[in-house]
C-alpha cells in the first residue's frame, strides 16, 4: 500500500500544486485583503501554469491513482491543460471589469476570485481523471460550489446574485438526480469503480442499470448544458459578471464534457448501443435548440450561452458515434472551442462606453465597425469561426465530428446538425452586421478606445488560432486529441 | 426475545415521533418529536450491528442538525398556518409523489429479493474481525484519503463562498485594539492645568 501512495501522490502533483496554492493564497487573501488582488491573481495564474507544466510532463499512461479512484492518461492530461488555460485567462481578464464594478470606486477586485478559480479548476481536474463515481461527484461538487459564489460575485447586483442562486438551486437538483443515478448504478453492480460498472452491464444489463445510466447521464447533461436540462443557461450567463461567464462558457463546460466521454466510455461501454440513443438525442436537440433560441436574443451574453448550447451539441455529435475517431473529434471540438468562445468573451469585455459602463445590447453595437476596427474585426473572426464557415478554423473540428458521425453510420444525425449549424450562422453573421453596416443610432454609446496590453494580446492570440493560420496547428491537435482518444479504449 | 422486543420498541416509537413531527402544530414541538425519531432510529441501528451509524445519527443529526433546525424555528419569524394553507390544493401532487416513492420502494425490495445484487464485486470486502467503526476508520485514512482531504478542500469552498457573499465591513463599529490601548501613555491622555478662580478650563 506504501509505494502505491507514493506513486499516486506523484501522479497527482499537479492537484498537489494547486492545493498547496490556494490554501496558501487564500492565507494571504486573509492577512493582507484585497489590496493584494493583484498579486494573488498573478500567483494563482502561475500556479495554474505550474500545474499545467506538470500534467504535460506527466507520463501519458500513468495509469491508476489510488487503487482505481482516478486515472492518469493522455485523455486527463488533455483536458488537464485546455482548463488550466481557460481558468487562467479568466484570472487574467477579471481585474479590470471587477474595478469597474466596485461600489465606492475603490477600484480594487475581491482577493478571492482567483482564488475560487484556482479550487474550481482543481475539481475540475479531478472530475476528468476520475475513475470512480465517488471521485467523479467529489470533483463535480467542488466546481460547483465554487461556481455557484463566482455566478453571484457582485452582490449588490441584483442580476447577479440572482444568477448564483438559479445556478445553485438547478445545479442542486441535477446533483441529486446524478447521485441518485449513482446509488442506482452502485445498488446493482456492487461497486463504484468504472471498470466494476462496465462489468456489471456486460454480464447483465438489468432494470436498474438502465434507470441508473439515464439518471447519471441526465445530471451530467445538466452540466454541459445540453437541452432539454439547458434552461438555466441563459440567465445565469446573462447575470454573472462577465469574465466569470466566460469562465463558465469554457473550463466546466470542457471538464463536464471529457466527464461525460468517460463515463460513457469506460463505465458504459458495453452498452453502446443504449447511451447512443440518448447522447443522439441531446446532440440534435442542442444543435437545433441552440441556433432558433439564439435569433431572438437581443443580449451578447445570452446569445453566447445559446451558442454553446450549439456547440456543445455539435461535440456531442462526435459523441454519438462512440467511436475512437468520434471521441478524438469531440476533444478537439472542445479545444478550438474553448480559444473561439474566451475569444469572444474578451471581446464583449472591451466594449465599454467612456464612463466604463459595459454594453452588451447588440443592437447599441451598430457603428462599432468604425470606432473600433481592430476589435470588431477580431470579433468578426470569432463569429465567423463559431459559424464554422470553411476558411476559418473553427470549420475544422465540425468536420471533424461530422466525419466520425457519418462513418459511424449516423447520417441523418450529421445532416441534421450540418442544417441547424447552417442556421446558427444567422445570428452568427447578424452581429457582424450589425456592427459593420448599421448607421450607429442616437442611443450608440461613446466608445472607450482605450485598449489594454494583455487583454488586447490575448485577443491577438486566440484569433490568430481560430484564423486560418490555425491549419498548421492540425497535425499536433490531432496527435494529441488521438492519444486522448486512444487512452479510453484499450 | 428480547431483542424482538426492542426493536418493535424502537420502530413503534420512530414512526409515531415522525407522525407527530408532521402533525404537531406548534414548530418547536416538530422539531422535538423529529429529535425523538432520531434517537429511536439510532436504536434500531444499534440492533443492526451498525454502531457507528447510530452514532453518527446521535452526534451529527441530533447534536447538530436538530438543534441547527431548533434554532432557525424559534429565530425566523415563519408563519407556519399560512404555509400550511395550500394543503388542499398540493394534495394530489403529494399523494403522487407518495405513489413514486412506494412504488420505488418495492421496486427495491423485489431486486434485493431477487438477489440480483452481486456484492461480490465489492472492492474492499469488510473484514471479519474488526468492529465497523474500526473498518470504516481504515479505509477512510487509507484507501480513501484522497477523497476525504478533497471533501475537506469542498467544505472549505463552501466556508469561503460564504463569507465572501455575506461579509461586508461595517462603519460605525467600535473595535478594541489592544495594541493602541496598551500603546497610549498617560501623557498623551491627561494633562495637568491650574486655572485661575472663574476663568475656565478650555478643553
Amino acid at each position: 500500500m506504501n509505494h502505491d501512495f507514493a506513486s499516486s501522490l506523484t501522479l497527482i502533483a499537479p492537484e498537489l500544486v494547486l492545493t498547496g496554492a490556494g490554501l496558501i493564497l487564500l492565507v494571504w487573501a486573509a492577512f493582507f485583503g484585497d489590496r493584494h488582488a493583484t498579486g494573488i491573481s498573478i500567483a494563482a495564474v502561475a500556479a495554474l501554469a505550474a500545474a499545467a507544466a506538470l500534467t504535460s510532463l506527466a507520463p501519458a499512461d500513468g495509469g491508476d491513482i489510488f487503487a482505481g479512484l482516478a486515472s492518469s492518461d493522455a485523455f486527463s492530461t488533455f483536458a488537464h491543460v485546455l482548463i488550466y488555460f481557460a481558468a487562467a485567462v479568466a484570472i487574467i481578464i477579471a481585474p479590470r471589469f471587477f474595478r469597474a464594478h466596485t461600489p465606492g470606486g475603490h477600484g480594487l477586485m475581491r482577493a478571492e476570485y482567483p482564488i475560487l478559480i484556482v479550487f474550481a479548476a482543481l475539481g475540475m481536474g479531478l472530475m476528468v481523471s476520475a475513475t470512480d463515481l465517488m471521485t467523479l461527484y467529489v470533483g463535480l461538487e467542488m466546481n460547483s460550489l465554487a461556481a455557484y459564489v463566482l455566478a453571484s460575485f457582485i452582490r449588490t447586483d441584483t442580476r447577479s446574485a440572482e444568477a448564483g442562486l438559479k445556478y445553485f438551486v438547478l445545479g442542486a437538483l441535477a446533483s441529486g438526480i446524478l447521485l441518485y443515478g449513482m446509488s442506482l448504478l452502485y445498488g446493482f453492480s456492487g461497486t463504484t469503480g468504472f471498470a466494476g460498472i462496465a462489468a456489471a452491464m456486460d454480464a447483465d444489463f438489468s432494470g436498474g442499470l438502465v434507470f441508473g445510466l439515464v439518471f447519471v447521464l441526465a445530471g451530467l447533461a445538466f452540466k454541459i448544458s445540453a437541452v432539454p436540462f439547458h434552461m438555466w443557461t441563459p440567465d445565469v450567463y446573462e447575470g454573472a459578471p462577465t469574465p466569470v461567464t466566460a469562465f463558465f462558457a469554457s473550463a466546466p463546460k470542457v471538464a463536464a464534457m471529457a466527464l461525460t466521454v468517460r463515463v460513457c466510455i469506460e463505465a458504459f461501454g458495453p452498452t453502446t448501443f443504449d447511451w447512443q440513443q440518448i447522447v443522439i438525442f441531446l446532440a440534435l436537440a442542442s444543435t437545433i435548440l441552440g441556433a432558433v433560441g439564439a435569433i431572438g436574443q437581443r443580449n451578447i451574453k445570452r446569445l453566447l450561452a445559446y451558442s454553446s448550447i450549439n456547440n456543445v451539441g455539435f461535440a456531442l455529435v462526435g459523441l454519438a458515434a462512440g467511436s475512437q475517431a468520434g471521441v478524438a473529434a469531440t476533444m478537439s471540438y472542445m479545444a478550438v472551442y474553448v480559444v473561439m468562445t474566451l475569444g469572444s468573451f474578451l471581446c464583449v469585455l472591451q466594449l465599454r462606453d467612456a464612463n466604463g459602463a459595459y454594453v452588451e445590447d447588440i443592437a447599441r453595437m451598430a457603428g462599432l465597425g468604425k470606432a473600433r476596427p481592430g476589435l470588431v474585426a477580431a470579433l468578426a473572426i470569432f463569429m465567423f469561426s463559431l459559424a464554422g464557415i470553411p476558411p476559418l478554423f473553427g470549420f475544422w473540428p465540425k468536420f471533424l465530428v461530422f466525419d466520425a458521425a457519418v462513418r459511424a453510420d449516423l447520417l441523418p444525425l450529421a445532416a441534421i446538425a450540418a442544417v441547424s449549424s447552417v442556421i446558427s450562422a444567422f445570428y452568427y453573421l447578424k452581429v457582424i452586421k450589425t456592427m459593420y453596416f448599421d448607421e450607429a443610432g442616437d442611443d450608440a454609446p461613446d466608445w472607450d478606445r482605450a485598449s489594454h496590453p494583455v487583454e488586447s494580446g490575448l485577443i491577438g492570440f486566440t484569433a490568430a488560432i481560430v484564423s486560418p493560420l490555425g491549419y498548421l496547428a492540425i497535425p499536433a491537435l490531432a496527435f494529441v486529441s488521438g492519444n486522448a482518444a486512444l487512452a479510453l479504449f484499450p | 426475545m428480547i431483542q424482538t422486543i426492542a426493536f418493535y420498541l424502537f420502530a413503534t416509537l420512530v414512526i409515531a415521533s415522525g407522525a407527530l413531527t408532521v402533525f404537531a402544530r406548534n414548530p418547536v414541538h416538530s422539531v422535538l418529536w423529529l429529535i425523538l425519531a432520531f434517537f429511536n432510529a439510532a436504536g434500531l441501528m444499534i440492533l443492526l450491528g451498525a454502531e457507528f451509524i447510530a452514532m453518527l445519527l446521535i452526534i451529527v443529526y441530533v447534536g447538530a442538525v436538530a438543534v441547527l433546525f431548533l434554532f432557525v424555528v424559534m429565530m425566523l419569524d415563519v408563519d407556519f398556518a399560512q404555509l400550511r394553507a395550500g394543503f388542499v390544493r398540493y394534495l394530489p401532487l403529494g399523494a403522487l409523489l407518495a405513489i413514486v416513492l412506494a412504488i420505488e420502494i418495492i421496486f427495491a425490495i423485489g431486486a434485493w429479493q431477487a438477489g440480483a445484487i452481486d456484492m461480490g464485486a465489492r472492492i474492499a470486502p469488510v473484514a471479519a474481525d474488526v468492529s465497523n467503526t474500526h473498518a470504516i476508520g481504515q479505509l477512510l485514512y487509507t484507501r480513501y484519503i484522497f477523497l476525504f482531504e478533497a471533501a475537506g478542500i469542498i467544505l472549505l469552498v463552501a466556508m469561503v463562498g460564504a463569507i465572501v457573499l455575506t461579509h461586508r465591513t461595517r462603519g460605525g463599529v467600535k473595535p478594541q485594539d489592544i495594541g493602541r490601548q496598551n500603546r497610549r501613555r498617560p501623557e498623551d491622555a491627561t494633562r495637568l492645568t491650574r486655572p485661575e478662580s472663574g476663568q475656565g478650563v478650555e478643553l
